[in-house]
């Protein structure tokens, strides 16, 4: 029985198939990569699973728990958090404010109403963002405005501010989309570190080979809409019918 | 001190002597001068300037901070002032239980409409709330005040009556509102040479609570509360995927900012007693609106300086006729004394509208922050004057905050 259970779960967009019996088991504490051509249904499975998308049949259960018909908050509250393609951080606000705001949602829940007091009176808080900053390294840039950083930052904030919440699940949809090599690097590094150091489950749907294969333990290969294999890294690698889904009949 | 940090501190007291000294800043000509109309220092002008500074500082909460842009707020300042009359109509005249109960009815009304109203985000909830206060608007002018159930006395207004009920009305005090005895137009001239100096007990109140709800506002600025508003207004998505949910924070931002509106309208009919349905017509919210921008969408005083230029114009503008005009450019030919006052006479006395037009487009234009931005701008400026002769450093491009 793994973290993260995904039955028989289809969705259509008017004629099209998106998704059609979509199995998925995610073991707790390992690397799950998701695979496959464009099309494949990978972002549409992703969004079943935090509650933007409610797939028309089959189940998705989080640790026992079912997550269909909640809200994303709700989900996120559950110990699901996600990280975007694009950064998605608060870029009107400072590093520090974008790393306090999850610090408060772990600790208050989806709404507190504290209006007067003074958000660097709540020592908690304050000193586990900055914690996370360091973590993150880049408790120099504590003050800058979020928006100026440059999107390598960007995205290791936004994987701060995921792991800020303590998540048992981080979902990560294409991490390392148009980053430079060195930045890629980096943040195949960070989430190796963070995979190793925390009690954490990681799936993440990935286009590029270089970061699925230095990362996953574990790698499901999708195409139109279904599962084609699900199996190791050095089994994957070699498999006839993975090499078909991305390179068409004749390879 | 009071919980704030030294740069909010300063602010606070700047702006608490700013309004504690108002009626000399505001009446810098002698009375006798040609100048003495420029002059904005009379009780009525100033308790606009800062009841429409509450006004304002309130909007800037939800429109400043969560970025819902709202064109219904006037419908709680009108709110507000019926529940005052009602009072006065009522009860007494003490001022104090009508404000309490204009700020409770215009929070209730903004709980039914910020409920419906933030379903939507963006054009569609600026339109609802529209919608919601022209429907208001229409209750009030006409629906609700029948001769069989007349709750508003439409077009003429509430008012009160001398066969009112006025129930804790005490024998031989004035038909005026009164803070337990004070007086709301009681008025101290103090003169000083050819200067007079008006002391209005009605400002002096509304100062007051211009202040307190002033302090209030930075203490939400800089609140955890403060800062997910302005996570609202930077990303939703995000928030949603950190576990927040952005509902109830918007609707307590919509709450305390009708409350705010209902405060003013409140003080607008202490101050003068009588409640008219214009005051909740879509002019008047967009008004508000204007305010915020003109002074400086998010910032602390902003609100507070567009509130108190808007008001500065349209008196003092809409004062200046023909007559006036004439008389100042009296020393020229009388040709071109006729064609000076041609080409202003569009932009003052009834066309003062078109002067804040223009100045309202150069604002926006060039300084997109706002009158703060302005002031900064200048601070900065005078700054870099300052040191231009030991350094050769540039101005520095910072973002506004």
């Amino acid at each position: 029985m793994g973290i993260l259970e995904v039955k028989d779960v289809g969705k259509r967009f008017g004629g099209l198939q998106a998704l059609g019996d979509v199995n998925l088991s995610v073991k707790e504490n390992s690397v799950h990569a998701i695979i496959g051509p464009n099309g494949a249904g990978k972002s549409t499975l992703l969004n079943c699973l935090v509650g933007k998308l409610i797939p028309d049949t089959g189940s998705v259960m989080f640790d026992g728990q079912s997550v269909l018909g909640r809200t994303p908050y709700e989900i996120n509250q559950m110990g699901i958090s996600r990280v975007f393609q694009t950064p998605e951080i608060f870029s009107d606000l400072s590093v520090m404010e974008n790393m306090m705001i999850p610090c408060f949602a772990k600790r208050d829940g989806s709404f507190r109403m504290h209006a007067i007091e003074n958000m660097m009176d709540e020592k908690d808080i304050v000193e586990k963002a900055e914690a996370m900053l360091v973590d993150m390294n880049m408790a120099d840039k504590r003050e800058m405005h979020a928006a100026s950083m440059s999107r390598g930052d960007k995205r290791r904030l936004e994987i701060g501010m995921c792991l800020a919440q303590e998540p048992r699940l981080l979902l990560l949809d294409e991490p390392t989309a148009g980053m430079a090599r060195a930045d890629t690097n980096n943040t195949i590094d960070l989430l190796k570190q963070i995979s190793d150091e925390r009690d954490i489950t990681i799936a993440i749907i990935e286009h590029d080979m270089h970061v699925v294969f230095s990362l996953a333990q574990r790698i499901t290969v999708l195409a139109q809409g279904t599962p084609l294999v699900e199996d190791n890294p050095e089994n994957i690698k070699g498999h006839p019918k993975v090499r078909e889904a991305y390179l068409g009949e004749s390879a | 001190m009071l919980g704030l940090n030294k740069k909010d501190m300063t602010l606070l007291i700047a702006v608490a002597v700013l309004t504690m000294f108002a009626p000399f800043f505001l009446n810098p000509f002698p009375t006798d001068s040609a100048m003495a109309q420029f002059n904005a220092g009379y009780p009525d002008l100033m308790q606009r300037f800062v009841i429409f500074g509450i006004f304002a500082i309130g909007f800037n909460i939800l429109f400043g901070l969560t970025g819902y842009l709202s064109f219904g707020h006037a419908a709680f300042l009108g709110v507000g002032s019926y529940a005052a009359v009602w009072i006065f109509k009522l009860f007494t005249y003490n001022v104090v239980p009508a404000i309490l109960l204009a700020v409770i009815v215009a929070a209730v009304f903004s709980v039914l409409m910020g409920y419906v109203s933030l379903r939507r985000s963006g054009i569609y909830f600026s339109i609802l709330t529209l919608a919601f206060a022209q429907m208001m608007f229409a209750l009030a002018y006409s629906v609700l005040s029948n001769p069989k159930f007349n709750l508003t006395n439409g077009e003429t207004g509430l008012q009160v009556y001398p066969n009112d009920p006025q129930m804790f009305h005490p024998e031989g005090m004035q038909d005026f509102p009164h803070l337990f005895g004070l007086y709301m137009n009681s008025t101290y001239t103090m003169n000083v040479g050819p200067w007079a100096f008006d002391f209005n007990t009605g400002y002096y109140l509304c100062a007051v609570v211009m202040l307190a709800v002033f302090y209030l506002a930075i203490r939400i600025f800089r609140s955890p509360f403060g800062m997910m508003l302005r996570a609202i207004k930077s990303n939703q998505t995000r928030l949603n995927y950190t576990g927040l949910n952005p509902r109830p924070y918007t609707l307590a931002a919509f709450v305390i900012s009708g409350a705010y509106a209902g405060l003013a309208g409140g003080l607008m009919a202490a101050m003068d007693p009588l409640a008219g349905a214009e005051r909740m017509q879509w002019t008047a919210s967009g008004e508000v609106v204007l305010m915020t921008i003109l002074g400086g969408t998010g910032t602390l005083i902003g609100p507070v300086l567009g509130a108190g230029f808007i008001k500065y114009f349209e008196n003092i503008f809409s004062k200046i006729n023909d007559a006036v005009l004439h008389q100042w450019f009296a020393f020229l030919p009388d040709g071109l004394e006729d064609f000076v006052v041609f080409i202003i006479h569009p932009f003052v006395g009834k066309g003062w509208h078109l002067t804040l037009g223009i100045l309202f487009m150069l604002v926006v234009i060039f300084l997109p922050g706002g009158l703060v931005e302005g002031g900064q701008r200048i601070g900065k400026w005078i700054k870099n004057r300052g040191k231009s002769e030991d350094s050769d450093a540039g101005p520095k491009t910072e973002p506004a905050e």
